[in-house]
């Protein structure tokens, strides 16, 4: 920039000052970070002390958060697995599929899902989800019930983890598929084109050139939804009828809580070291997600540095 | 492998006679097997899709041979992912639309719920807590957001060992799960009012986190699409660098500036968990932000549902009206988002 050394020659007042509030902004986010952590460990220092006594944690604040840690990581697991292939197929459609005209009207048909507002969809999944299941459930039960996940006895509501996996699921929908139809989109036309030229039909000419080009950009979205179906609140503290139970049984009414639906259920009710306790399971949810975005991230950090070959 | 130039292919015409073929199929089964109570219109539909694909893909295997089988079934796969992802959007809006008008009258929107048992009452005092909450919020969070992106554009270039750190930081600030953002302003807060704070200030500090990141996101990938040449244009003539920023890259991509806002504007507006934890819920109207329980539209939603009285159904149509208008927002704020970046385009050729 020749304009660098003019600056340098010719500082005025004004222009420091406007640098100097904008990088005061960027230090601010710093700050605020570092406070997000600082204020949690504070708070929660006084639950994870062994000697305290927390009537929410009778047995200790291991005991207490360990079911919640599995919950959330399986209600996750659970909305990723039916997330995933569905936002394949609607990146792939919008991408590759559907007319041009149409398909920015069909993205944005998808990001209407992302706006509507989680306790929207909570109050849905248990209004209409549930309800609808349940009998379905019961069928799973019944003629599957061999199978140890399908075991009864099937809850009578349908408020099970298997509905909150479903419910999350479409809750991811619409972040993991379109950040799938960004990849696809990035497919290098070459590539595409050489391989019909080649006499693929549409599907193998997906198989050769766009999958293999995308399959990083589709594991740091998967990491992504993951990241927020860990994190979701309201939708898993309304649909889900909690137990605090470790097991892998989807269709009971015995079922895993996870971190973020219980701080929201019992928060308001809580005083004195409850709350700590709450505020360190808020902690460990933090940290795991953000585990989970770093990895992410540095799936997409090492896929950018191999785009250069194209 | 190839298949061959002249093997006959599928016309359209063969595959519109098997899609009603399909359909018929499914109406005849669903005829004979429901025997005389009513046949569900919905699971006709879906059968016959599936039976038509079988068809459809069965006949290209016999005659096109097995790739354009292949082919033709995961077109149709792909094609049904689609279908699927849209009945709950369908299932969803038909709902919220049919269940919320019951109570989307004028007593809702002019009267709170102080006092009211059973039917009656309105959420006026959640929507002034969630217009005020929400206004705080974006007060706090544009001008820090903007400034941030602004740094990372025109100072730091994204590439001085500071704005790589702010990157990075924004980042891990998008990944905040709502709920830790509402924790981090109560731990904050009860630090210096005490334990058990509640206040709809909080609450906005809480939403502030969480729309930060966005705004920072959206306005630095604006900034970027400004073009150098008009920066350099205008230091070339002089102009100071900050006059620059003000006048020349700020107006070329204030549509798509004020896009993101409204965009991470409609994110935050609807966010329950943290306004739960921080701001609380009542019952009767609150206009001080700095004192007090406040009441939230989302959190209207929830406690409706979640705590209801002795007239059950009174507490779940307030529940669904108070979605209806969340939903009615943030789709509003989404259409004026589009219609903004529509309007204030920047002019050229281009």
């Amino acid at each position: 920039m020749t304009s660098a050394p003019l600056n340098a020659s010719r500082p005025r007042r004004a222009d420091r000052v406007f640098r100097g509030i904008s990088t005061g902004a960027g230090v601010l986010i710093l700050a605020v970070l570092v406070l997000v952590a600082a204020f949690l460990v504070i708070q929660a220092l006084p639950a994870i002390n062994p000697t305290a006594h927390i009537d929410a944690a009778p047995n200790g604040f291991a005991a207490f958060v360990g079911p919640l840690v599995f919950g959330t990581l399986f209600s996750a697991v659970l909305a990723l697995m039916f997330a995933t292939p569905l936002a394949i197929g609607i990146g792939l459609f919008i991408s590759h599929y559907a007319p041009r005209r149409l398909a920015s009207m069909l993205g944005y048909v998808i990001d209407l899902l992302a706006a509507i507002p989680s306790v929207v969809y909570g109050l849905w999944g248990i209004q209409v989800v549930a309800p609808f299941l349940q009998p379905v459930y019961q069928w799973l039960s019944d003629n599957w019930g061999f199978i140890p996940i399908f075991e009864g006895p099937v809850s009578g509501t349908g408020r099970t983890i298997l509905t909150v996996g479903i419910v999350l699921a479409i809750m991811i929908l619409p972040i993991m598929s379109a950040l799938a139809r960004e990849v696809f989109l990035q497919t290098p036309r070459l590539h595409e084109e050489a391989a019909l030229a080649l006499g693929a039909t549409r599907w193998e000419m997906i198989q050769i050139a766009v999958i293999p080009f995308a399959r990083s950009g589709l594991l740091s979205a998967a990491m992504l939804g993951l990241g927020r179906a860990l994190g979701e609140t309201m939708a898993v503290a309304m649909v889900l009828s909690p137990a605090a139970a470790v097991t892998f049984k989807l269709l009971t009414s015995e079922n895993p809580s996870t971190i973020a639906s219980t701080i929201a259920l019992d928060f308001p009710e809580s005083s004195g070291l409850d709350v700590n306790a709450l505020i360190a399971a808020g902690l460990v949810l933090f940290a795991i997600t953000m585990v989970v975005n770093s990895f992410a991230r540095a799936i997409v950090t090492r896929h950018r540095d191999t785009m250069g070959e194209n | 492998m190839a298949s061959h130039p002249t093997r006959p292919s599928l016309s359209r015409w063969i595959i519109i006679a098997l899609f009603v073929s399909g359909m018929a199929m499914s109406y005849a089964i669903a005829a004979v097997t429901a025997s005389g109570s009513e046949v569900n219109v919905l699971g006709v539909v879906v059968v016959g899709l599936v039976i038509f694909g079988v068809l459809t893909v069965g006949l290209s295997w016999a005659t096109e041979g097995r790739r354009k089988a292949v082919n033709r079934a995961m077109a149709g796969l792909i094609t049904s992912a689609f279908g699927l992802a849209l009945i709950p959007l369908v299932s969803l809006v038909w709902t919220v639309a049919t269940l919320g008008v019951a109570r989307f009258d004028s007593q809702f929107f002019s009267s709170s719920m102080r006092n009211v048992v059973g039917a009656g009452g309105g959420a006026l005092h959640a929507i002034i807590g969630t217009l005020e909450i929400t206004l705080i919020a974006a007060l706090i969070s544009i001008p820090i957001g903007l400034l941030t992106s602004i740094y990372l554009v025109e100072y730091g270039r994204g590439r001085n060992r500071f704005s790589r750190w702010v990157t990075t930081m924004v980042d891990v600030m998008t990944g905040i799960p709502s709920i830790v953002a509402g924790l981090f302003a109560f731990a904050m807060f009860s630090l210096f009012f005490g334990p058990g704070v509640r206040m709809g200030f909080a609450g906005a500090v809480a939403l502030s986190v969480l729309m930060i990141p966005v705004v920072v996101r959206s306005s630095e990938e604006m900034l970027r699409l400004v073009p150098n040449e008009l920066r350099e244009a205008s230091l070339a003539l002089g102009v100071p660098k900050w006059l620059t920023i003000l006048r020349v890259v700020l107006p070329t991509s204030v549509g798509g500036l004020v896009t993101g806002i409204m965009i991470a504007i409609a994110r935050v507006i609807g966010e329950t968990a943290p306004l739960l934890i921080v701001a609380g819920f009542t019952q009767s109207m609150n206009y001080n932000p700095f004192n007090e329980r406040m009441m939230t539209l989302p959190v209207f939603v929830y406690n409706s549902y979640s705590s209801q009285g002795m007239d059950a159904q009174a507490y779940l149509d307030r529940a669904w009206a108070g979605a209806l208008t969340l939903i009615i927002i943030v789709m509003l704020l989404n259409l004026g988002a589009r219609i903004v970046s529509r309007v204030l385009r920047p002019a050229g050729n281009h």
